[in-house]
């Protein structure tokens, strides 16, 4: 590990020489705008997530009105909407359908994807692995400034005649390979294949960064199994998604090819008001093919990151070592392998073979197993642990919670025979909200309560944390779960009107309590916000390391310096969850204390058959029998 | 020099970006693996559909001339590191122009695509693939022609032999994998016909 000692001091040298002519002078823009320091960039990353998970929330309330009171009318949403939207203060269907699809965008990749693994990844990786930043820093800031980009497009599709796109996030072909298909396919259709080529950019570029990063550029003595969860998690994720993403770009590109030039790689047999289209022979379920092949892999792009940051938080805050560090690692592995090979589960009513249909199943199924690992383990660290109930510990709790209880629907619809009935219902919605989208926004919370020291050198106000997670958690088990009850019953996702359906009219009562539920979890969300603004200028200082972690990130100084650690980058020593070890004084033991600073703590186990090192501890124990661990226990 | 080589290499991590086309060069496989499978799940099972006509000759002719080109990228990288930096400069142009001339046999196969009646737009998206595959690896080739100019434009500027050796090597890296990819492309297509 000789070129990380060369890589520091260079840096060092290059700073010297920065100071001595006054390059390196930072102005407004070079610090904020175009940064390319990586805590920077990952503050971008976590506000303007943070703006579009508002975005997308009020999108969310907006149809769970129309969903609620189908027949009533409120004038509010005309003034702020406009007739062409909510005339006489009704959702009208094509906008409701262009909301629905906006949400389900916005929320799996600019928040859960980018503003997740775009903030933490960028904040953690060279921080917890010991860099002064990304392999690349330029890159990292184009990733950005791509993220952003994608973001006002896909804003700006509310602004165009024909409004955003409305085939649902999947946007499944012909109807949003046909211009003239729906209002929504128009325009906003395009503007949506452009947002997401370009995210799709923003992402890739994020992901060879962190991919190369924590490969090449870790600290003296922090092999790869001393890295924290966390950093595995990110490190699997970005594999995930440099394989899967560009098959979403192969998929968008003939999409684009069918929409403006007029090939049939997915079109065929189409008649758009009473006119035949000439396009023949394409395959609508190629687009599915391509589609779910990064889709699936998607979703654990979305969960992984935030099952990282809860191991952290959940082994720091029970003060124990996390339970089963390699069986953790391995779990990730397995989902990791798994999620490449489980896409057919979202086609099982396209007509696939019957047989295929069974290999998708018992793929899928399998998937439970490394959950379920990583589910037992989160619960067997907290037992009997020191339990510190931070804000960041409850939300961190919250998730596995609702992993749990979304995972156990993923059972039934993994099932190809039980899908006939459950899919493309609201059983379907209930299981992936629960599962990835609150699952994920809890760990993503979860960071955010955790590591805001870190990112803004201030604390959170934990009074409004616990009003926050209390009213979110409830709000949204409230939200979801009586959903599973109306997919049972047949309720079909996506449908705008309730009343014209004999069968669903007697769930209407049951969508006004869940609307009262998802308006008070968004409600919830204020305190959020404003304690995440208000506390950035005026929260209470933060220490330097104020929740006794192990991490590397801990050991930098509070007010942030480009390069992060003033000095020599610290070497690493032991792994990171030296929580409550016997026979030290402190219950948390830094990466960065030698085994010489802790030879009452030391077990054998910890020299990985080092023979001198066991011989000078033996020594020891010899010479200090008072202090030696096997006195404590006589 | 080898040692301070390496010592100026890891003062600006170039290990890690070099990594970094590596892991790009997988991003990039996974795209065209994703077109050709598409290719395979559209054509599969079905009898009107497949590419069925005869593939040009001028896929010939760029296949000889990408593989030649392969080889003077390899050589001005050998120069490189020989410090013979004229030597590099002129295969770095030899290259360039045997990529204008890949671009031209492309372009001329598509043309007679075109005349025997294998039109982008076509009931049959089998033929459609062929530009889609073809187009795709035309915007790398371009990319490609642009870490070439990179390095010949570092070499220009007279840049340290480090940085030299390191566009150097990741033209020469993207442009091994883009020889490679046009020739599974085209086995792909002829496997296919």
């Amino acid at each position: 590990m000789a070129s990380t000692a060369l890589h520091d001091t260079a840096v060092l040298h290059h700073d010297d020489h920065g100071h001595d002519h006054g390059h390196h002078k930072e102005t407004f823009l070079t610090k904020y705008i175009f940064s390319q320091d990586h805590k920077m960039i990952a503050k971008q990353f976590l506000i303007t997530g943070i703006i579009m998970a508002v975005v997308a929330m009020i999108l969310s309330i907006l149809f769970r009105l129309q969903l609620a009171w189908p027949d009533k009318s409120f004038p509010l949403l005309e003034t702020f909407l406009g007739p062409k939207w909510a005339e006489g203060g009704r959702i009208k269907p094509d906008f409701y359908l262009a909301i629905v699809t906006i949400h389900g965008t916005m929320m799996v990749f600019f928040v859960l994807t980018a503003g997740l693994s775009g903030t933490f990844s960028n904040l953690l990786i060279p921080l917890q692995l010991g860099a002064r930043d990304m392999a690349s820093p330029f890159l990292n800031m184009i990733s950005y400034w791509l993220f952003l980009t994608s973001c006002v497009i896909m804003m700006c599709s509310f602004f165009v005649e024909s409004g955003p796109a409305s085939s649902g996030w999947t946007v499944y072909p012909p109807l949003s390979a046909l211009p003239k298909a729906i209002s929504g396919s128009g325009t906003g259709m395009t503007l949506w294949l452009i947002s997401m080529v370009l995210f799709v950019a923003s992402s890739l570029i994020g992901a060879l960064n962190y991919i190369s990063t924590i490969l090449n550029m870790r600290t003296n003595g922090m092999d790869m199994w001393k890295m924290p969860l966390t950093i595995w998690a990110f490190f699997l994720t970005a594999i995930v998604g440099v394989l899967s993403f560009p098959v979403l770009v192969s998929a968008v590109v003939l999409l684009i090819f069918d929409r403006s030039f007029g090939t049939s790689f997915y079109l065929s047999d189409i008649v758009v008001a009473g006119q035949i289209l000439p396009n023949q022979g394409g395959s609508p379920v190629l687009w599915q093919h391509l589609f779910w092949f990064l889709g699936h892999p998607e979703v654990y792009i979305v969960i992984m990151p935030a099952l990282g940051i809860t191991s952290e938080v959940i082994a720091t805050n029970s003060r124990k070592p996390i339970f089963g560090y390699h069986a953790m690692v391995y779990s990730l592995i397995g989902i990791t392998v798994l999620s490449f090979i489980v896409w057919g589960h979202h086609m099982f009513v396209t007509g696939m073979n019957p047989f295929l249909g069974g290999v998708f199943m018992i793929t899928t199924l399998i998937i439970a197993v490394p959950s379920a690992v990583k589910t037992f383990n989160y619960l067997a660290t907290i037992w009997r642990g020191n339990l510190r109930f931070t804000p960041a510990m409850l939300f961190a709790i919250g998730l596995v919670s609702f992993f749990i209880s979304g995972g156990l629907t993923g059972l039934f619809l993994g099932n190809a025979a039980l899908d006939i009935n459950l899919h493309d219902t609201y059983f379907v919605v209930a299981h992936f909200h629960l599962v990835m989208g609150c699952a994920a926004i809890f760990g993503m919370l979860c960071g955010v309560y955790h590591w805001y020291p870190k990112m803004f050198g201030r604390m959170l106000d934990e009074r409004l944390g616990y009003l926050h997670f209390w009213l979110t958690f409830i709000g949204a088990y409230l939200v979801f779960f009586p959903m599973h009850f109306m997919g049972i019953d047949g309720v079909p996702r996506r449908y705008y009107a309730f009343t014209e359906f004999a069968f669903m009219q007697e769930w209407l009562t049951v969508n006004v309590f869940v609307t009262w539920a998802a308006i008070i979890s968004a409600l919830a969300q204020v305190a959020f916000l404003w304690n995440f603004f208000y506390s950035i200028f005026y929260g209470k200082k933060a220490t330097q390391n104020p929740w006794h972690s192990n991490t590397l990130e801990w050991t930098a100084p509070v007010e942030h310096i480009h390069g992060n650690w003033p000095g020599e980058i610290p070497s690493v020593y032991r792994w990171p969850y030296d929580y409550s070890k016997p026979g030290h004084h402190t219950d948390f033991i830094p990466q960065t204390t030698p085994f010489s600073e802790t030879m009452s703590s030391n077990l054998h186990h910890d020299f990985e058959d080092n023979p001198e090192a066991v011989r000078i501890q033996e020594e020891w124990e010899k010479a200090n029998p008072s202090q030696t661990r096997a006195s404590e226990h006589v | 020099m080898e040692t301070e080589n390496i010592l100026t290499e890891d003062k600006q991590n170039l290990k890690a970006k070099k990594f970094l086309m590596w892991l790009f060069i997988i991003s990039s496989f996974m795209m065209f693996a994703a077109l050709t499978s598409g290719f395979i799940v559209y054509t599969e099972g079905n009898v009107e559909r497949g590419i069925k006509v005869l593939l040009p000759k001028a896929f010939m002719y760029s296949t000889m001339l990408i593989i030649l080109s392969s080889i003077t990228v390899h050589l001005a990288q050998d120069s490189a590191r020989k410090l013979q930096f004229d030597k590099q400069k002129l295969y770095i142009l030899v290259t360039i122009l045997l990529a204008a001339g890949f671009f031209y046999s492309q372009i001329t196969a598509w043309k007679v695509l075109y005349e025997s009646g294998a039109y982008f737009v076509n009931y049959n998206a089998s033929q459609s693939f062929i530009y889609v595959f073809t187009g795709a690896h035309l915007l790398h080739i371009l990319m490609g022609v642009f870490f070439l100019i990179y390095a010949f434009l570092g070499k220009l500027r007279n840049i340290s032999q480090a940085r030299n050796l390191f566009r150097m090597e990741v033209a020469s890296i993207f442009w091994h994998f883009i020889d490679i990819l046009w020739i599974y492309l085209y086995v792909f297509l002829l496997l296919n016909q």
